[in-house]
């Protein structure tokens, strides 16, 4: 990360203007050849690549400092997802049904909070022991702590579909060019932003964030700059799980049921986000998400449902040909 | 006791392990009676993943290439056999050979382009291309109908509108059973009370396995030649450079080591190893379907390796007695409380590696390797 002096077709900024630009143009001639499908799917994909890139955080962060996978993550999501339920069931049960979109904001807090707390507990149980015995056996551990959560979850909710209340979010809808937008959809897009807006702003701009940056450039050195190592490690995996938590009962909310291996199949796509954008690399994490949504998106309603995750694969691994380290990764020659 | 292992020639302890694995479906019919049908059927799954275990060794253990998609090669063995048992007929002997060919073929088509990819990057195609080949078997040929709507691919709309190729979320049925020609003899041994035993029946001129027991042995006997045919890879050339790549893939190059050669045969033998496993799983069960080649089944090869011992062939062994064996004798042990069956699995998956992370069976090689590690990183720590 030395500071090289770049010209400013180098900039960051140039990148990112360039990028939207492209983007606009693709925008518009995809709606002028298919018109509302496209703007339909465009938004659909929006929506649920913010799902993606809120969990991907998780597994991207977790790797920046540790280059571990945590394959538990997914699962932290899913219980998030049922913590989410309970609450509101609970809110439900008091008589409050009317009113359970001002008590949104205090579940999503209380069931980040507690994913949180799980998150430092798997991570003081199952990896700290492992910091140091390779790469191998901390996927096996990680693997055991997502059978357990699984099975956790599915003797104490049971193995049936469980299905969020409806109508948390008022149902009110918009045509636009002739495309569905629905307040839930908005209202899912914000929240995500806004999380994500705020991670970015605590990584970049604060004290914690740049040491977060420094640990995880290098263990060693940032112990002697005087960062608390562990103490990092711990706090990343508050951030992390929290904002899983957050994922999880965004998808509760949005899709209307959860069921036990959620977390499973929205980890495998989370993962694949993270990797796509660059593992390792937090707005990588951000457009993979986004990215991969939208080409799922696009292959349901322009090619075949049956194939859409195949068609996310083939993409993922075409770009990783190309570019090995992901979109945003730093191109680094790794020691052995 | 250590003495006493020590003093006894390694060759009696093998001589006393065949012995034993000869025996085991006769002692289960001595102790169980009519339900040792169960445990026979146990230790045919254990044979097979013990196939499979062996054969990602080559690729994770040896060569420490990160792959976490060996379900898609045992599918591929498993769809070749059943298609073309089904629909051409051929023997399933002939076709072993011809699956463990298709497998290896696959696997060099798709490994050549991905092999530059380090570490985690490794991980995630190979996840990928395991997801896509158990997509592709769901979907069948009969989903690709959209392909009509390409302008001058009409005909493909009528052509694939009712294909059925790999028999979708359903999979194939009826593959046939392994037999073995024997002529006349067939009318002289018909009615030998032994062959109901052993599960074997005569048919058309030929012994063809039936029962449990009978897969046992032709599966005990693979896998016995799986075991020697590993440890003579392993102390051979290619296997010494895997095991130079594993450690330092920079310096093997310097030795003058083809990388891409020596990990595109590990890809390729690797896989072909899973799709004999694959034909031998297909024509015990004679029903497949798609959900049997998940990503979860990556996953417990994956552990296989990892928890037995990366790179010893005993490891993968005790690996696969610890992921298959351990939770049926778990659904027995624990019938009171059978839900909690699981969560004492994980719970024991992450103890056993937070105690034992470098496996329960460790090869001597790959113990040093990660001391070799820690020491340099304890050494940075106190210098």
């Amino acid at each position: 990360m030395e500071a090289t002096f770049r010209p400013w077709y180098q900039q960051g900024w140039f990148y990112a203007f360039i990028s939207l630009f492209l983007a606009a143009v693709l925008v518009l001639t995809g709606y002028r050849l298919s018109g509302p499908v496209f703007l339909q799917q465009l938004v659909n994909g929006l929506t649920i690549g913010s799902f993606y890139a809120l969990i991907a955080l998780g597994y991207t962060m977790v790797y920046g400092v540790l280059k571990l996978i945590n394959f538990a993550h997914g699962d932290l999501f899913m219980s998030g997802a049922y913590l989410g339920f309970t609450f509101l069931g609970m809110l439900i049960g008091a008589g409050l049904s009317g009113q359970l979109l001002w008590y949104l904001l205090p579940i999503f807090l209380i069931v980040m909070v507690i994913v949180a707390i799980a998150g430092v507990v798997l991570e003081r149980t199952a990896y700290r022991p492992l910091r140091r015995a390779g790469r191998l056996a901390p996927v096996v551990s990680a693997l055991g702590a997502s059978i357990f959560l699984e099975n956790a979850v599915m003797l104490i909710y049971g193995a049936k579909y469980r299905s969020y209340p409806k109508e948390v979010i008022p149902d009110v809808r918009w045509a636009i060019g002739g495309a569905r937008l629905t307040l839930m959809q908005v209202a899912m897009l914000v929240t995500a932003f806004l999380l994500m807006a705020a991670l970015y702003i605590f990584i970049h701009y604060t004290r914690v964030g740049t040491a977060i940056r420094a640990v995880a450039l290098d263990h060693d050195t940032s112990r002697l700059m005087g960062i608390n190592v562990n103490g990092i490690i711990t706090l990343v995996f508050v951030i992390g799980p929290a904002l899983g938590a957050a994922g999880g009962i965004m998808v509760g909310l949005y899709y209307g049921r959860i069921y036990f291996t959620l977390g499973w199949v929205y980890g495998l796509k989370a993962f694949t986000a993270a990797i796509l954008g660059g593992i390792g690399n937090i707005p990588g994490a951000m457009v993979g998400g986004l990215l991969l949504g939208i080409i799922e998106a696009f292959a349901t309603g322009f090619v075949s449902d049956a194939w859409k995750n195949a068609i996310a694969f083939f993409i993922l691994i075409l770009i990783l040909i190309f570019r090995p380290t992901g979109l945003l990764g730093e191109r680094v020659a790794e020691k052995l | 006791m250590k003495d006493f292992i020590k003093r006894v020639d390694a060759r009696w302890w093998y001589s006393a392990v065949a012995v034993l694995a000869i025996l085991y479906p006769l002692i289960m019919i001595a102790l169980y009676g009519q339900k040792s049908d169960r445990w026979i059927q146990v230790a045919n799954f254990f044979f097979i993943y013990a196939l499979l275990g062996l054969s990602l060794n080559i690729i994770l253990g040896y060569a420490g290439l990160f792959q976490l998609g060996h379900a898609a090669f045992y599918a591929v063995g498993a769809y070749t056999t059943a298609i073309l048992s089904t629909q051409f007929h051929i023997p399933i002997l002939v076709l072993l050979p011809i699956s463990g060919l298709v497998a290896m073929v696959f696997a060099v088509l798709i490994s050549r382009p991905i092999l530059h990819l380090r570490g985690d990057y490794l991980c995630i195609v190979t996840i990928g291309f395991g997801e896509i080949v158990r997509i592709a078997l769901r979907n069948d040929v009969k989903s690709l109908v959209f392909l009509g709507k390409i302008p001058g691919l009409g005909f493909l709309t009528d052509a694939l509108s009712d294909a059925v190729f790999t028999g979708g979320p359903n999979g194939i049925f009826g593959i046939a059973r392994p037999g073995i020609p024997i002529g006349s003899l067939a009318e002289r041994i018909k009615d030998l009370p032994i062959l109901k035993v052993l599960g074997l029946a005569v048919r058309d001129h030929s012994l063809v396995l039936r029962g449990h027991t009978a897969y046992f042995y032709l599966f005990l006997a693979f896998v016995a030649f799986t075991i020697f045919a590993m440890r003579r890879l392993e102390n051979s050339r290619l296997g010494r450079a895997w095991m130079c790549i594993r450690e330092d893939e920079l310096a093997a190059e310097a030795m003058g080591i083809d990388t891409v050669r020596a990990k595109l045969l590990a890809f390729a033998i690797g896989a072909a190893w899973a799709g004999v496993a694959g034909n031998l799983y297909a024509s015990w069960v004679t029903v497949i379907a798609p959900e049997t080649f998940s990503f979860w089944e990556s996953c417990i090869m994956f552990c296989i390796v990892v928890l037995g011992g990366t790179g010893s062939i005993p490891g993968v062994l005790v690996g696969t007695v610890g992921m298959i064996v351990l939770p049926e004798l778990l659904r027995t042990w624990l019938a009171n409380i059978q839900q909690w069956r699981m969560l004492a699995f994980g719970t024991a998956m992450i103890v056993m590696m937070v105690f034992r992370p470098e496996g329960f069976w460790p090869s001597r090689r790959f113990r040093y390797e990660l001391e070799a590690a820690r020491e340099e990183v304890a050494g940075a720590q106190a210098g």
